[in-house]
């Protein structure tokens, strides 16, 4: 009997012949409604698994654009119970794409760290980011994780040295690499070291990779998807949301501006297998 | 000298930087490895005799300490109660105890070989101080400041930029000392390896709150020994304002262990602390993460940071030092709030008593002394510590004094 793992972001890397695509997006920008439209879209357009952004008042691992996005969604008061909310949605909907939730760490205190865990598993999510939360204060979360059957995904950077192969070692879910030092935002040119430093990682576990950190074109997408299980793309794609921002508030163009953000999104997929 | 060592080996944070449960590195992953550099490098020049005979040299051929302690007399027959004494910090090199933290940070970027240092300022007053630092030592420097305090504390900007460094405006958030800091950890991910980041408080992740400390510490050490040398006995009680708390942690630390010494942290109540605009971390706030540590933060009830408010620049800040949230829960330092009206009065009072212009943030201790001193009997002895010098808030005093000249009451 083979047994289909329960999570589906160990489901989706149980095949590790196709490369997968993870679009990150903020929870209610510019609306809750647009979030969901989107990645509906988004998943018609090849996406497998989504990050799902919780606005933060200090988001001091993000960029510009994604510090816009997380203004324009606390405008609108979102918090990590409409997040949970969205992913209970998406679910009912029959989405079966990996639904991952990426917050800072304040707010995962202050819901509390077992009630965060609980209810993620409830809503159906399978994991959360939390990028200012390194292994060596993710004790009480992991803990907490496990016993809900969802992961806390560990994150690597090429700073991380002698650290790659401890955090490599207990990495669960999928392991984020960080392509460039800085905060998130799309970049012309990737660091020339990066498939070295991917190589290094994928050497020192057995999870699932993932690069993220300032990919933003085909062409990235395409040169660094052989050193890696899935692409992250972030800014690039909330710039788009922000474009379209005013389109995406009106219910009578917001298809139309799905549509656009899809075709966007459709030209990175389509650069990687 | 021996006493401050015994002092010294107590109350260390543990090996995770944590103070009881406070601290912590709670920062993106880019930043973990210089951390840990930067925990290696700074115990190995803290034992280091060469590195300590330096920083020595520069605290006193350089900033000219030690700082004096002053009987401030009539500010005592004007109160009427305990013997006060005033650690005037405000005679340091660029008018704040900041340039004693400046000044060992900097050295030990350059020990670390790195070229750049970057910092955050609220005031200015750290900004001040570390490009004066870097002016001094030969480096390059940042500093990333609010875009509303830069308009409040002009005259510290131009003086930044005069000693050769550069101003870059915080522009989010309530861009005041919060967004800076933000924007500092920013610029540090991504230049990481080439740059040294002089926190300017007893906050962020570990090992700064220590860090940040150790070098702070001398202003008790010296006020201590002075204090016994002048009475031949310890106050009875020992003030300081906290914005993220690094005079009065540098005050405090020293007198932990002489249980017999009252010890009052004073934060800004800005308008009152039972309205939204205070920066009373420790009387209203609960705890949180912000700047890498786990500590005392005004926030709200989904644990988004709230803005703070008070007239002092420096003390304009949501968070606090995790060592001060460790030292309230203990019942080890009382905290209190003093409000932005109570601090203008403490100015004009310490003006005209002392012939001293004090900073705004020290107001804030001469305020809670004006409640304390009258309380105590005159054979008790106070002692506050006076952070910095005013003449970078004078206009921002001028201003606020302006409507009561004119008669016009403000409620």
């Amino acid at each position: 009997m083979t047994t289909t793992p329960a999570n589906r972001i160990d489901r989706l890397f149980a095949d590790r012949s196709r490369k997968r695509f993870i679009p990150f997006i903020t929870v209610g920008d510019p609306t809750l409604e647009a979030t969901y439209q989107v990645i509906q879209g988004l998943a018609e357009a090849g996406a497998d698994l989504f990050e799902l952004g919780i606005p933060y008042s200090d988001p001091l691992a993000d960029g510009p654009t994604i510090q816009r996005a997380s203004q324009r969604a606390l405008k609108n008061g979102v918090s990590i119970k409409d997040a949970l909310q969205l992913v209970v949605r998406l679910r009912d909907s029959g989405m079966e794409a990996g639904l991952v939730l990426f917050t800072y760490v304040n707010p995962v205190f202050q819901y509390g760290i077992e009630r965060f865990f609980a209810d993620l598993a409830a809503s159906g999510a399978d994991g959360v980011v939390i990028p200012d939360l390194p292994v060596e204060e993710s004790g009480p979360a992991v803990a907490a994780a496990q016993k809900h059957g969802v992961h806390v995904i560990s994150l690597v950077a090429p700073t991380s040295d002698a650290r790659i192969k401890m955090i490599g070692e207990q990495a669960t879910g999928f392991l984020y690499c960080v392509s460039s030092l800085g905060v998130t935002g799309a970049r012309s040119e990737l660091r020339s070291d990066l498939t070295d430093f991917l190589a290094r990682v994928r050497e020192s576990t057995n999870a699932p990779t993932a690069v993220g950190f300032g990919i933003s074109t085909p062409e990235q997408v395409r040169t660094l998807a052989p050193h890696a299980d899935a692409v992250i793309v972030g800014s690039a794609i909330v710039r788009e949301i922000e474009r379209y921002e005013s389109e995406l508030r009106d219910p009578a163009t917001t298809g139309e501006a799905v549509g656009k953000i899809k075709n966007f999104v459709h030209q990175l997929t389509s650069a990687l297998q | 000298m021996a006493d401050a060592q015994k002092t010294a080996a107590r109350v260390v944070p543990d090996e995770r930087g944590r103070f009881g449960e406070y601290g912590g590195k709670f920062v993106p992953e880019t930043l973990m490895n210089a951390l840990m550099e930067l925990e290696q490098a700074f115990e190995e020049a803290r034992r280091d005799p060469s590195f300590r005979e330096e920083l020595y040299g520069l605290l006193t051929e350089y900033a000219g300490r030690p700082t004096p302690l002053t009987y401030a007399e009539r500010l005592t027959e004007e109160l009427g109660g305990a013997r006060i004494y005033l650690k005037r910090e405000d005679l340091n090199h660029t008018g704040a105890h900041k340039l004693n933290n400046a000044l060992g940070q900097g050295l030990l970027a350059k020990r670390m070989g790195k070229k750049s240092i970057i910092a955050e300022t609220g005031a200015g007053q750290h900004g001040v101080a570390s490009a004066t630092v870097a002016a001094k030592l030969g480096l390059s420097c940042q500093v990333f400041m609010g875009e509303e305090d830069i308009r409040r504390q002009s005259l510290n900007v131009f003086r930044m930029k005069l000693l050769g460094s550069e101003v870059i405006p915080a522009v989010s958030g309530s861009r005041t000392l919060k967004d800076a800091t933000n924007e500092a950890i920013r610029h540090w991910v991504s230049h990481v390896d080439e740059t040294f980041y002089v926190i300017g408080s007893v906050v962020g992740p570990h090992p700064y709150p220590y860090m940040v400390r150790e070098f702070q510490k001398i202003i008790g050490e010296e006020t201590r020994s002075q204090i016994l040398d002048m009475l031949g006995k310890l106050p009875d009680e020992v003030i300081a304002c906290v914005g993220g708390g690094s005079n009065a942690i540098g005050m405090f630390y020293p007198f932990i262990q002489d249980e017999s010494v009252a010890l009052r942290g004073v934060e800004a109540a800005g308008l009152g602390v039972d309205t939204d605009k205070h920066a009373a971390t420790l009387t209203k706030g609960r705890p949180g993460v912000i700047h890498g540590s786990l500590t005392y933060l005004l926030q709200d009830e989904h644990g988004q940071v709230q803005e703070a408010h008070s007239i002092s620049a420096g003390l304009d800040y949501p968070g606090i030092g995790p060592e001060h949230s460790y030292l309230k829960d203990t019942g080890r330092v009382t905290y209190a709030a003093i409000t932005d009206a109570e601090a203008l009065e403490a100015v004009q009072l310490l003006c005209r008593t002392e012939g001293i212009i004090p900073a705004l943030e020290s107001a804030h201790a001469v305020a809670e002394a004006m409640k304390r001193a009258p309380q105590m009997s005159k054979d008790q002895v106070l002692v506050i510590c006076l952070s910095g010098r005013g003449d970078k808030d004078v206009l921002t005093i001028q201003d606020a004094l302006a409507p009561k000249q004119e008669g016009d009451n403000q409620a």
